[in-house]
């Protein structure tokens, strides 16, 4: 079994585990690239309620401190929408992909 | 230590007596009085394991995944309707190559609802990837339960270890219960390759590709083929160190025979009584007992009935639309055998808990012994109509 930053390269069932446990943890698996839609806060609007940051069903928002508006996270982020819906102050907007 | 326990406590000191670290279960007829007593254990300190009380066996067995998959001896039992409930977790616990031992007492399938004994439970989870024993006797019980670890830990497989509702669970033997100082000699601690670790993490069974999902069913395929070395070397193993040696089957008095009886579970203790008396007479019967169903000893069975004159298998179980299971299984083994293919008859009894005494046992032996080959493929045994 090979092992690079980008992929694992397997030769067949002798090379294996037995059990499919991966060699690093779930961060390694960027999601991305599943995203049609991608959520966009407007700081100037925000209130610093993070409630987007408590309903991302996925953790990929980050928090800072409770001053600073929450940061989404484009590695994980999958673009379900739950924070434009749920946010108070209507400030996140869903944008459309472009690829 | 000899007491006179029941086949449910012969399960509870097994567990005990592998040190098992966490117990998580659902209270079941007639499986209640295993975790029952196996609670008092934890309560009064004789073990040290976390006992879990889940609200679901499909609860019990998804815990008992987590504990195993962390790094440590998991234990629970079940029957019946239980196993069934837990079923999807069974895929899970032999996917995830987890050495999980769990208790199943054979309760028979609802509607009508029952509480008595028969195969169909167990045999519903044939082809989940858990090793299947089954129990003549308490203490074998008792043994089967440190042996499920001793072997499940070699190959990374759970070890379902099967007894009869009523006719073990809730009947007193007298079971030699080993030194936990002499167990602690035959089964070291479980120590993982892979574990779920936060120092090192990993995610467990994630999404498979059509690339690799295959190889991996090949390598369970593959370690099922390897657990009947280790369960005939660890039966051999344990049977120097206990005095009770166990296989994947067991023969009573086949050489000479010409007819062979093939049961499992407590149906076969109970005929070897009858092959005694019919022995007595002058008839050459013997019993092969099939003690382990999976992995299947087809090399055994083809070794023992092949060249036979008549065979005669007994199922407590059935699968419908076609026979009995353990026939049904007997009778692949035969396929590629070039020899002398047996006559085989496969009958059903004791269905839901219908006794299948002596006389019931003695009444199949003489009605195969006096046909040329059976009527139909199933042979009803005492079916009123």
């Amino acid at each position: 079994m090979k092992h690079s930053k980008k992929e694992i390269k397997i030769k067949g069932a002798s090379d294996m585990p037995e059990m499919s446990a991966s060699l690093g943890s779930m961060a390694h698996n960027k999601t991305a690239s599943w995203r049609n839609l991608k959520p966009v806060i407007d700081e100037s609007k925000c209130i610093k309620c993070f409630i987007c940051w408590k309903f991302c069903p996925d953790a990929a928002i980050d928090f800072t401190d409770e001053n600073t508006p929450p940061k989404i996270n484009y590695d994980y982020c999958k673009g379900c929408g739950i924070c434009a819906h749920e946010c108070p102050v209507k400030c996140i907007d869903m944008v459309e992909e472009e690829r | 230590m000899k007491k006179v326990i029941l086949g449910d406590h012969a399960v509870s000191y097994g567990a005990l007596l592998s040190r098992v670290q966490t117990i998580a279960a659902y209270p079941i007829t007639p499986q209640t009085l295993i975790i029952e007593r196996l609670s008092e254990m934890t309560a009064n300190g004789e073990s040290n394991a976390i006992f879990t009380k889940v609200e679901s066996e499909h609860s019990a067995m998804a815990s008992t995944v987590g504990s195993s998959a962390s790094g440590a001896r998991a234990f629970t039992a079940t029957s019946s309707q239980g196993l069934a409930l837990m079923h999807e977790m069974l895929h899970w616990a032999a996917g995830a190559r987890l050495p999980i031992v769990m208790a199943n007492v054979n309760r028979a399938m609802a509607p009508g609802w029952t509480i008595w004994t028969d195969q169909n439970d167990s045999l519903s989870a044939r082809d989940t990837g858990w090793m299947q024993i089954y129990c003549q006797n308490n203490q074998e019980v008792l043994d089967s339960i440190i042996l499920g670890y001793k072997v499940s830990e070699q190959v990374n497989l759970p070890t379902m270890v099967i007894l009869d509702a009523f006719f073990l669970s809730h009947t007193a033997e007298g079971v030699d219960i080993p030194d936990i100082k002499e167990v602690d000699k035959f089964l070291p601690p479980y120590k993982p390759e892979i574990k779920m670790d936060i120092n090192d993490p990993r995610s467990f069974g994630a999404l498979t590709s059509p690339d690799v999902y295959m190889e991996f069913r090949y390598k369970m395929q593959e370690s099922m083929d390897k657990a009947k070395e280790v369960i005939t070397r660890e039966g051999k193993e344990f049977g120097k160190m206990f005095g009770r040696k166990y296989g994947l089957v067991e023969e009573y008095r086949t050489e000479d025979a010409d007819t062979i009886l093939v049961a499992s579970a407590t149906v076969a203790s109970t005929a070897r009584a009858v092959i005694d008396e019919m022995r007595e007479a002058g008839q050459k019967v013997g019993l092969l007992r099939i003690r382990v169903f999976r992995p299947f000893p087809t090399e055994e069975i083809v070794r023992v009935i092949g060249g036979k004159k008549k065979v005669i298998v007994i199922d407590r179980n059935i699968s419908f639309g076609k026979t009995g299971i353990f026939f049904d299984e007997v009778k692949g083994a035969f396929y590629n055998y070039t020899g002398n293919k047996p006559p085989m008859f496969g009958y059903i009894a004791g269905l839901g808990g219908r006794d299948v005494t002596p006389k019931v046992i003695r009444e199949i032996m003489d009605d195969a012994i006096k046909k040329d080959k059976p009527e139909s493929e199933i042979l009803w045994k005492g079916v009123k109509l």
